[in-house]
């Protein structure tokens, strides 16, 4: 397993203050928080920053973990000292506190032993499993027609002869249709395994819709800039939209201008309402490149008497 | 490492996903006290009753508990803090969304050739 510099995660020297290493993971955890941020890799990051306050905030784990020594680098390959710095102490963990910490720390401290059962004798306390978030990438598509997604994960598992082990999980799970961007999906049961025969926590699944070439999305209402031409414009016409379950045809009405707005009931994404989907009107200007069109230009110059910049008084 | 496969459905957490305070106590991992103080400030607001024994919440207030929760848990804020960092964080997902959309028009307005 790799060596963690903690003191390099927070930024502070090795001999930093309490108040210093308070002071340095309010500021990271604020700026690396899942929640709050979105730098790439915010999740492991917070992870990390976590797992290193947890170390240096405690006197005794923070003298243990200096034991190592300070010729460690991080990412270093690390062989745990024999029976682990923590089987001469008991380290003293919150059963509340329900971070998830690398092979590293939890060989270090030997916690999965001591978690529960530091607080005093007796049978040791059954502990629901952690809640895990985990994002989901699809595309519109999937979104209105759902979709199925593989996920592998893996389960960090306290073996029988009390090292940790890891378990890949696979699960295909279904995307429902009509799913919108930042909603969750729970998947009951699916989360960490609970500790001392609790129950496993749940997994929730976070939805992330891809930008799509052509719509933009709001909620469960779609938008979509549609090119006429300028005759399609003036006269009015029948045209072929396109639409998450195929083209469908629109009627624009005379004098329709680039920016009008028409809305195409119930072809976003599917749902008890469904959404919409936005139409805006964009004229487009054919080019006069050949003598036929520009005779037509010039023509229309003549006999329209057209000044588009009447409102601006030039 | 051992393998496993299994198939599962979810369930979405939307407007219609509704849960009693009870059940929301249990989903979040918190106490119905704090839940109620988050609901006093204005954090989360019930889709239907007076008492609290009587409150509906729907998923995206479930998510939004979870999310408050774990700020207010994680960065130690206070309830006032925690609803400022809520507000702050629909603004500025609701600002992201709109420059999206600007900019998707923009796009498509200026950066096209035509022949």
């Amino acid at each position: 397993m790799e060596y963690k510099d903690y003191y390099k995660t927070l930024g502070v020297a090795r001999d930093a203050t309490a108040d210093d290493i308070k002071r340095a993971y309010r500021k990271l955890a604020r700026k690396y928080h899942p929640d709050v941020s979105k730098e790439p890799n915010a999740e492991a990051r917070f992870k990390d920053v976590n797992e290193a306050q947890e170390v240096l905030k405690d006197p005794q784990k923070r003298a243990a973990y200096d034991a190592l020594g300070n010729n460690w680098r991080a990412g270093q390959d690390f062989r745990p000292p024999p029976g682990g710095a923590g089987a001469q102490q008991g380290f003293h963990f919150d059963p509340n506190e329900t971070g998830d910490f690398s092979d590293f720390f939890s060989s270090l401290f030997n916690r999965e032993f001591r978690g529960a059962g530091a607080g005093g004798g007796g049978a040791p306390r059954k502990r629901r499993g952690q809640d895990q978030t985990v994002r989901v990438q699809i595309d519109l598509e999937d979104a209105f027609q759902g979709a199925t997604r593989q996920l592998r994960l893996e389960v960090p598992e306290l073996g029988a002869d009390g090292h940790m082990t890891s378990h890949e999980r696979t699960l295909n799970v279904r995307i429902p249709a009509g799913v919108t961007q930042g909603r969750q999906i729970r998947l009951s049961g699916q989360g960490a395994p609970g500790v001392h025969g609790g129950p496993a926590g749940n997994l929730y699944l976070e939805v992330d819709i891809r930008p799509h070439r052509h719509f933009t999305v709001d909620g469960k209402d779609i938008a979509l800039r549609l090119p006429i031409a300028p005759w399609e414009a003036a006269l009015g016409a029948t045209i072929p939209v396109p639409t998450l379950g195929g083209p469908v045809n629109l009627k624009i009405p005379p004098g329709s201008q680039t920016g009008k707005r028409m809305r195409l009931k119930g072809r976003g994404l599917p749902g008890d309402p469904p959404g919409d989907e936005m139409v805006i009107l964009e004229i487009v200007v054919p080019s006069a490149k050949t003598e036929e069109a520009r005779r037509v230009f010039e023509h229309m110059a003549e006999q329209l008497h057209f000044n588009p910049r009447a409102e601006l008084g030039v | 490492m051992v393998k496993s496969e299994t198939r599962i459905e979810g369930v979405v957490m939307d407007e219609g996903f509704v849960v009693t305070l009870a059940e929301l106590t249990q989903l979040c991992g918190s106490s119905g006290r704090t839940l109620q103080l988050l609901v006093g400030e204005g954090v989360l607001r019930p889709r239907a009753g007076g008492a609290p024994g009587e409150w509906r919440f729907d998923g995206v207030a479930v998510q939004r508990a979870r999310r408050a929760l774990r700020l207010r848990h994680d960065l130690e804020l206070n309830l006032s803090g925690t609803a400022l960092a809520l507000d702050l964080l629909d603004e500025m997902e609701a600002l992201r969304e709109r420059i999206r959309a600007l900019e998707h028009q923009l796009g498509t307005l200026g950066g096209r050739d035509r022949g």
